[in-house]
């Protein structure tokens, strides 16, 4: 509990605890919708925001208040689905590859590279054309999970790697520990935070580059996120027709979610770096 | 010679198995489709109202697979693959039917091109000066301002920013063309108002990414030059009456320069991403939009061209860069 409070010290973290809360109460308040997102005109259309629309309706005849709970909420499960598998991958990759080196880890590290490399948003672009027809919550974080787990692997490999020359893994070796025991009691309490930050940063990525893909028209556009919600604004003319709020509620809430999930893991990975720390306390 | 052995063969075998890996990915992913692109062909032609008869239609299907490079086995069409790219053949577009994708790539290459070199070298220069004065002096005023400023702008995904830029300084403000790369009509050609209307019109996606671009290279600079500031040498030369401004310029930025040079490398697959959806937004005529309408039509062979392009541009850039660097460090000896 103290933890939290040094965090809630730091501005960044209180403001983006905040509007992670909100946006989660937002997103939970789908659950109470009356109308299923999907169907049109169950309101009258491209009305102005007012106390019985609070952030207006669109030219399907929608109420954007609920259409936006259910667009954080799927665009929320993609990212939780496409994180917490490709946090997986990563873990098992970084720690085998460091842990074991030799063979195994220039051939992981190898593939490891390869995914740095190649320029995934276009091979993640021609997967989503294929599976266009099939795409949903689930199979999308699927495809995203694949994708999102190389660089963060590498980290957590270079952390192993220091761990593995520290004094406690000789005793716990020579004390009789096995690989799995040692690498998940002894290595794991140092790579949470790690991978608790590169959790929050994938998150963020697995949602932009929802929203891009949607742009592209690759996804299934009868789900409300975040991104088919600023598409479908998009090509009604939304900007031509004057109907600013349509527009707006999709970006704002979008950029929110971005900064909020930003100075979360920042605040975070400077707490957990006692450099940086000193440094803002200006010691 | 131990450089060539140790450090230079290994490298260069990466290099292409990165590049052959990466180059079978994209033959492979097309092939994965259940749709077939021919009868699909077939399919939007008789839409258009076109009708052909048996004997014609066997012989276009075969001139089709001929095409597409579909005949045979998947070995023998994989052997196919890569005699047809040594030769940089990419086979007919579909978007622009009878059209070589290279030549499409071709037109489009050089607006992609001069984009990303310049907004890439603005930006990394200037996110990398500003955000070494912001780290040294980073109990200041201004320092913190900025870093306030670069927190709200680097989460922002390169969409999400870009289309907040065009709405406000395009549709709201109306400062700026909304789209393409030259005022509609105009031959593009070497003189004065030619070139001012080419940067009129690409001064709002270089913008875009400039301004991005600088908010992350100025965070890590910042964060960089934070920690060598307080190294003993840094410390020494400051007790020792060095002037300060020697002591930012040669003594700290020079240090704190090498990860960024690194990350440069690092950063260009996702600079070139993210080129590509800045031009679909502001419909700049470059390889991205030329993506753009492949994906819209289903055009593999454009797509296929494309990303073999990127990746074999994107490795290259990079591997040059693992080369250059002992001149950047000369500490650096590749054995």
């Amino acid at each position: 509990m103290s933890t939290f409070r040094d965090l809630f010290k730091d501005y960044r973290f209180a403001v983006s605890f905040c509007i992670l809360v909100v946006l989660l109460i937002v997103a939970l308040l789908s659950f109470i919708a009356e109308d299923d997102p999907t169907i049109w005109g169950t309101v009258p259309r491209d009305l102005k925001p007012s106390w019985t629309y609070p952030m207006g309706t669109n030219s399907k005849g929608q109420d954007l208040f609920w259409q936006a709970t259910f667009a954080v909420r799927n665009s929320l499960i993609i990212a939780l689905i496409a994180a917490s598998l490709s946090r997986v991958v990563a873990v098992l990759v970084g720690m085998v590859a460091g842990y074991k080196g030799g063979i195994t880890g220039t051939v992981l590290m190898f593939i490891t590279d390869i995914f740095l490399v190649i320029p995934l948003f276009l091979i993640i672009v021609m997967l989503a054309m294929l599976m266009r027809d099939k795409m949903n919550l689930v199979s999308l974080g699927l495809v995203l999970a694949v994708f999102g787990w190389a660089w963060d692997a590498r980290l957590i490999r270079s952390q192993v790697l220091s761990l593995r020359e520290r004094d406690f893994t000789q005793t716990a070796i020579l004390s009789g520990t096995r690989t799995v025991p040692l690498v998940l009691k002894e290595y794991m309490p140092f790579t949470m935070p790690l991978v608790f930050s590169t959790l929050i940063n994938n998150m963020a990525w697995v949602i932009g580059l929802e929203i891009t893909l949607a742009f592209l028209g690759l996804v299934n556009m009868d789900i409300p996120t975040l991104g088919t919600m600023l598409q479908w604004a998009i090509s009604y003319q939304a900007i031509l027709l004057g109907l600013w709020w349509w527009i707006l509620t999709p970006v704002i809430l979008a950029i929110l979610l971005f900064v909020a999930l930003y100075w979360l893991s920042v605040s975070i990975s400077e707490y957990l770096d006692p450099r940086t720390r000193i440094q803002r306390v200006g010691a | 010679m131990t450089f060539v052995k140790g450090y230079l063969i290994p490298r260069l075998i990466q290099y292409f198995l990165v590049i052959f890996i990466g180059l079978t990915i994209v033959f492979i992913i097309p092939r994965l489709a259940p749709s077939d692109p021919i009868q699909r062909t077939i399919g939007q032609l008789r839409s258009m109202g076109g009708f052909l008869d048996p004997k014609t239609m066997d012989s276009f299907i075969q001139d089709l697979n001929e095409m597409y490079g579909l005949e045979g086995s998947m070995l023998e069409q994989y052997g196919a693959f890569w005699v047809r790219l040594s030769h940089g053949d990419f086979g007919v577009s579909f978007f622009q039917f009878p059209t070589p994708v290279n030549q499409l790539i071709r037109t489009a290459l050089p607006w992609t091109v001069c984009l990303l070199f310049v907004t890439t070298i603005i930006s990394w220069t200037a996110g990398n000066i500003i955000g070494g004065l912001a780290g040294y002096y980073n109990r200041s005023r201004w320092s913190n301002v900025l870093d306030t400023i670069t927190m709200v702008i680097r989460p922002l995904p390169y969409y999400v920013f870009a289309f907040a830029l065009l709405l406000l300084l395009a549709y709201i403000f109306e400062f700026f063309p909304v789209s393409g790369g030259t005022d509609i009509g105009r031959q593009v050609a070497f003189n004065l108002p030619s070139i001012i209307d080419i940067a009129r019109h690409a001064f709002l996606p270089a913008l875009s990414l400039v301004l991005l671009g600088t908010a992350v290279w100025f965070q890590t600079m910042k964060l960089i030059v934070q920690n060598v500031k307080s190294e003993n040498f840094v410390q020494y030369a400051q007790l020792g009456g060095v002037k300060q401004d020697r002591i930012v310029s040669r003594y700290v930025i020079r240090n704190a320069m090498l990860p960024e040079i690194t990350a440069l490398a690092l950063l260009f697959g996702q600079i070139f991403s993210g080129a590509l959806i800045t031009e679909i937004v502001f419909s700049y005529p470059g390889l991205g939009t030329l993506l753009y309408n492949a994906i819209l039509t289903g055009d593999y062979n454009l797509i296929m061209g494309i990303t073999a392009l990127s990746i074999i541009g994107i490795t290259t850039a990079i591997l040059i860069i693992d080369l250059l660097y002992p001149l950047f460090d000369p500490r650096v000896r590749y054995l």
